[in-house]
């Protein structure tokens, strides 16, 4: 029998480990001289005190859902996809193809062709590694490793030599056509008549990851598909015997997971940037990893700790732009609660455990 | 005897595995020089408590006393200085040592081994003179067979000065003729006045070899008797708690066409061994066909193969249709599709998910199953629906199909794999172990089950290690040794000790 019930095993058990994670940060802040309760509330200032800290939050959370989904899907299917980062390089390309080469009349339909290729490259991008896992048995962990180092030198040579316009300095291609360009929470949101801050790079992209945070969850828990993926996931000798196989769910739970890390790039790329600049990730990929983990590979999960994980990257510019705190250590944070939300869980789940048995025994 | 002290006395022992008591104020006395046995279902407690003994788990209540005095046994180092030893049901031998140093391997005297080998060795030939324990003390151990390798174990404890030996579920991987010598081997310790406790589900072994027997149901001892005093059928009734049907009442067989036809199946695994060297038998409607033999001989590939999921050469026919033994048609899916349903030796690896509940479970292979959809959706609520009744027609408790895989007995697992099954109304069932590690009250059912579905004219492979559960069972049993079948009988032409040498390798 479950010893707890679902609420404590999906809210309790990462709050806890939440609460932990902020309070061995705040000795650390304390450690280096700074003012924690300071900082706590500089960074909830910062990133959620305003339109302006709100739209760079979600900002930051679209990506990492996307991410968080890839990281999810290839879960499942007990996949361990660490090539978000380079899938995702990969669809910011194909974003940056998309919109510089082919003349979209609209946004909307700029966005749709934007998805697909942004998709189609991450997809391809991960279904190397995963035929190479499928049908030479070549590690996915390492194999999408060395695919985000080789997605990096093939965007370094298509921005340095190929896509950079005529006299450009910069490695980067040239700006998206005025007409590709995505409507910001701004301009949406003041359609209904709420003011929401200009400058923010939060964009309709946010409504492309919630939607694709509700597909996913279709996928994985109502399609044969995901029924088969989470087969695979669990037992491969038993998915054998039903007749899945084994060679079709690693290429295809792959294909899915590469798509959905490449159509980060709408976000980034389309959304924010504008253009395709080196290095337009910034590390998403790998938080993905991270945003997967602690949302336990469901969408509501991923969902939740994008927005999280999208407050800690804000809130740490802010505490590095106005405090002596360094921008390192926002990292630390960060991997404090990446430690205590997914490595550490077992310390906070067992104890909970045993309380939870002593009640029930209590009860009866 | 009675003035003597209990070799072994445990009082009051309980274990509790949070809130599961596996253990319950569990008393024994165990005189020197007898062999107790220890009978019980899966689950019952008896590992746990022989863990408790060997120091593996600590009581949380009780004593223990070794030959009077009170022992505390924390670790199995102090087990074995208490003069312990355990032989697992798998050993723990190394398989690139040879027989000697398993022996002496972490009872070194010294920094340098040749000493050590070489008192090893004297002490081996004692020992095989005292209690005719004959191996050869360098022969590799993945080079002899399995009854040699128990041999090993024993002798392993023996050497460190065991006078209690333990023994877990010993003739599992045993032919008869082996378990024979190795219960001849106990009786002979005996004799030399080692006490030994026997942990076995098997009720025959206890009635030819223990001088008392305890019962264990549910973690607690239910019962201490004398075997002389007791029969198979009270001890079964101890067990399970209600009286039990030990034989299958079972119709003579209305056998129809062949159903299925296997000629020259040959499997070659992936390091290039021939595990099936060209097998053929045929299995007709409205008969079990019974695969005997001792585990690892090609029963495991024979079903793999027919199932689907390994690869092979060699004509298979169902209804006289071909079947695709290797490529795109060739997996499990395609077999359900035409008509062959599976319940694999390995139901927690193979038949179920574990983390899957019930329902989920249910669908499982069948997913396909165009009453389980709704557009390109699954639709839960009809699985559900589904399992909930097939539940109740196949006694699963507890009826709930929320419940995740894991959570039901191995009983119970058994029959939402053999619910799925049976259900979809099979041309041909290929069925392996069908009882392992399965309570005897859930035994009872599955084979009626099986029995119900020959009687409709299906057509059955049985694979069992259990010799008994194929003579109860099938109509003919074929006997497989080392890839090759060794022969076929009709059940009512043979006997345990035809099909024990068969099982041997030995042609009669």
């Amino acid at each position: 029998m479950d010893v707890m019930p679902k609420w404590a095993e999906v809210i309790l058990v990462p709050l806890i480990s939440l609460l932990l994670a902020a309070i061995l940060s705040g000795l650390v802040i304390l450690a280096i001289g700074e003012d924690p309760i300071a900082a706590v509330k500089l960074m909830v200032k910062g990133a959620l005190g305003s339109t302006y800290g709100w739209g760079y939050t979600l900002y930051y959370a679209t990506n990492f859902m996307f991410t968080g989904l890839a990281v999810s899907v290839a879960f499942h299917a007990r996949l361990f996809n660490i090539g978000g980062e380079g899938q995702a390089m990969m669809g910011g390309l194909g974003v940056a193809l998309a919109c510089l080469f082919i003349p979209w009349p609209h946004w909307t339909l700029a966005l749709l062709g934007a998805i697909v290729l942004a998709g189609a490259f991450g997809a391809i991008w991960a279904a190397i590694p995963a035929y190479l896992q499928a049908k030479r048995g070549s590690h996915i962990v390492i194999t999408t490793i060395m695919f985000n180092f080789i997605a990096a030198a093939v965007l370094n040579y298509m921005l340095v030599n190929v896509l950079r316009p005529q006299g450009s300095m910069d490695p980067a291609t040239a700006r998206f056509p005025e007409v590709v360009h995505l409507p910001t929470l701004h301009d949406i949101l003041g359609m209904v008549g709420i003011s929401f801050s200009k400058a923010a790079p939060a964009n309709v992209s946010l409504l492309v990851a919630m939607i694709a945070c509700i597909l996913v969850w279709l996928l994985i828990w109502r399609t044969k598909l995901g029924y088969e993926i989470r087969a695979y996931g669990h037992s491969e000798s038993a998915a054998k015997y039903a007749g899945i196989s084994p060679v079709k769910i690693t290429m295809i739970a792959m294909i899915i997971s590469g798509g959905l890390a490449g159509m980060m790039a709408i976000n980034n790329v389309m959304g924010e940037a504008e253009r395709l600049v080196l290095n337009a990730t910034e590390g998403a990929g790998f938080i993905g990893i991270a945003v997967a983990l602690m949302g336990r590979s469901h969408p509501l999960g991923v969902f939740v700790a994008a927005i999280l994980f999208g407050f800690l990257y804000q809130g740490g510019a802010e505490l590095a732009l106005w405090t002596s705190i360094p921008r390192e250590l926002i990292v630390v944070i960060q991997a404090l609660v990446i430690l205590f939300t997914g490595a550490l869980d077992n310390m906070v789940r067992m104890p909970l455990e045993r309380i939870f048995l002593a009640l029930r025994k209590g009860n009866v | 005897m009675s003035t003597a002290e209990p070799a072994i006395e445990l009082k009051g022992i309980s274990k509790a595995f949070g809130p599961v008591q596996a253990n319950k104020d569990i008393s024994i006395r165990v005189m020197p020089g007898t062999i107790h046995g220890i009978i019980g279902e899966n689950g019952a407690g008896k590992s746990t408590l022989m863990s408790i003994l060997y120091g593996f788990y600590k009581a949380d209540k009780g004593e223990i006393f070794i030959s009077g005095k009170k022992t505390e046994i924390p670790d199995s180092q102090a087990a074995i200085s208490a003069g312990i030893g355990m032989v697992f049901q798998h050993f723990k031998l190394v398989e690139n040592f040879t027989v000697l140093e398993n022996i002496i391997l972490g009872a070194e005297d010294g920094w340098l081994l040749k000493p050590s080998l070489a008192k090893a060795r004297k002490s081996l030939i004692d020992l095989a003179a005292e209690y005719e324990l004959n191996v050869d003390p360098d022969a590799l151990i993945e080079e002899i067979g399995v009854g040699m390798q128990q041999r090993v174990e024993i002798l392993k404890a023996l050497y460190r000065q065991a006078d209690i030996l333990i023994l877990d579920e010993p003739t599992g991987v045993l032919t008869p003729s082996e378990a024979d010598q190795l219960f001849r081997i106990l009786g002979r310790l005996r004799e030399e006045g080692k006490t030994i406790i026997l942990i076995t589900h098997k009720l025959r072994e206890i009635m030819e070899t223990t001088d008392t027997v305890s019962v264990m149901r549910r973690g607690e001892m239910t019962a201490t008797v004398k075997t002389a005093d007791t029969s198979p059928e009270e001890l079964a009734e101890l067990m399970v708690g209600r009286k039990v049907l030990l034989r299958v009442d079972k119709k003579p067989p209305q056998v129809g066409e062949v159903v299925l036809n296997v000629e020259n199946l040959r499997v070659v695994d992936e390091q290039g061994v021939e595990r099936l060297k060209s097998i053929s038998l045929n299995v007709r409607a409205g008969e079990i066909l019974g695969i005997a033999g001792v585990a690892g001989n090609g029963q495991s590939e024979l079903l793999e193969v027919l199932g689907g999921y390994a690869d092979g050469t060699g004509t298979v026919t169902l209804n006289g249709e071909t079947i695709d033994l290797t490529g795109k048609h060739s997996d499990g899916k395609s077999r359900r599709a035409r008509g062959i349903a599976h319940v694999p030796e390995d139901r927690q690896r193979e038949g179920l998910i574990m983390d899957y509940t019930a329902w989920e479970n249910t669908a499982f292979g069948y997913h396909h199953d165009p009453a389980y959809q709704s557009g390109i959706l699954i639709n839960n609520a009809a699985i559900r629906k589904d399992t909930e009744e097939k539940m109740e027609r196949f006694d699963v408790r507890p009826p709930n199909p929320r419940l995740t895989a894991k959570n039901f007995s191995g009983g119970n697992q058994q029959k939402i794999v053999l619910a799925r099954e049976i259900e979809r109304n099979p041309d041909l069932l290929l069925i392996g172990q069908p009882t392992r590690g399965v309570d005897i009250g859930a035994i009872e059912f599955i084979h009626k089950q099986i029995v119900a579905l020959r009687d409709q004219g299906k057509a059955i492979l049985l694979v069992s290690v259990e010799l008994e559960e194929i003579l109860s069972l099938a109509d003919r049993v074929a006997v497989m040794f080392d890839g090759n079948i060794m022969g076929e009988r009709a059940v009512g032409d043979t006997d345990e000790k035809e099909l024990g040498l068969l099982m041997a390798g030995v042609e009669t």
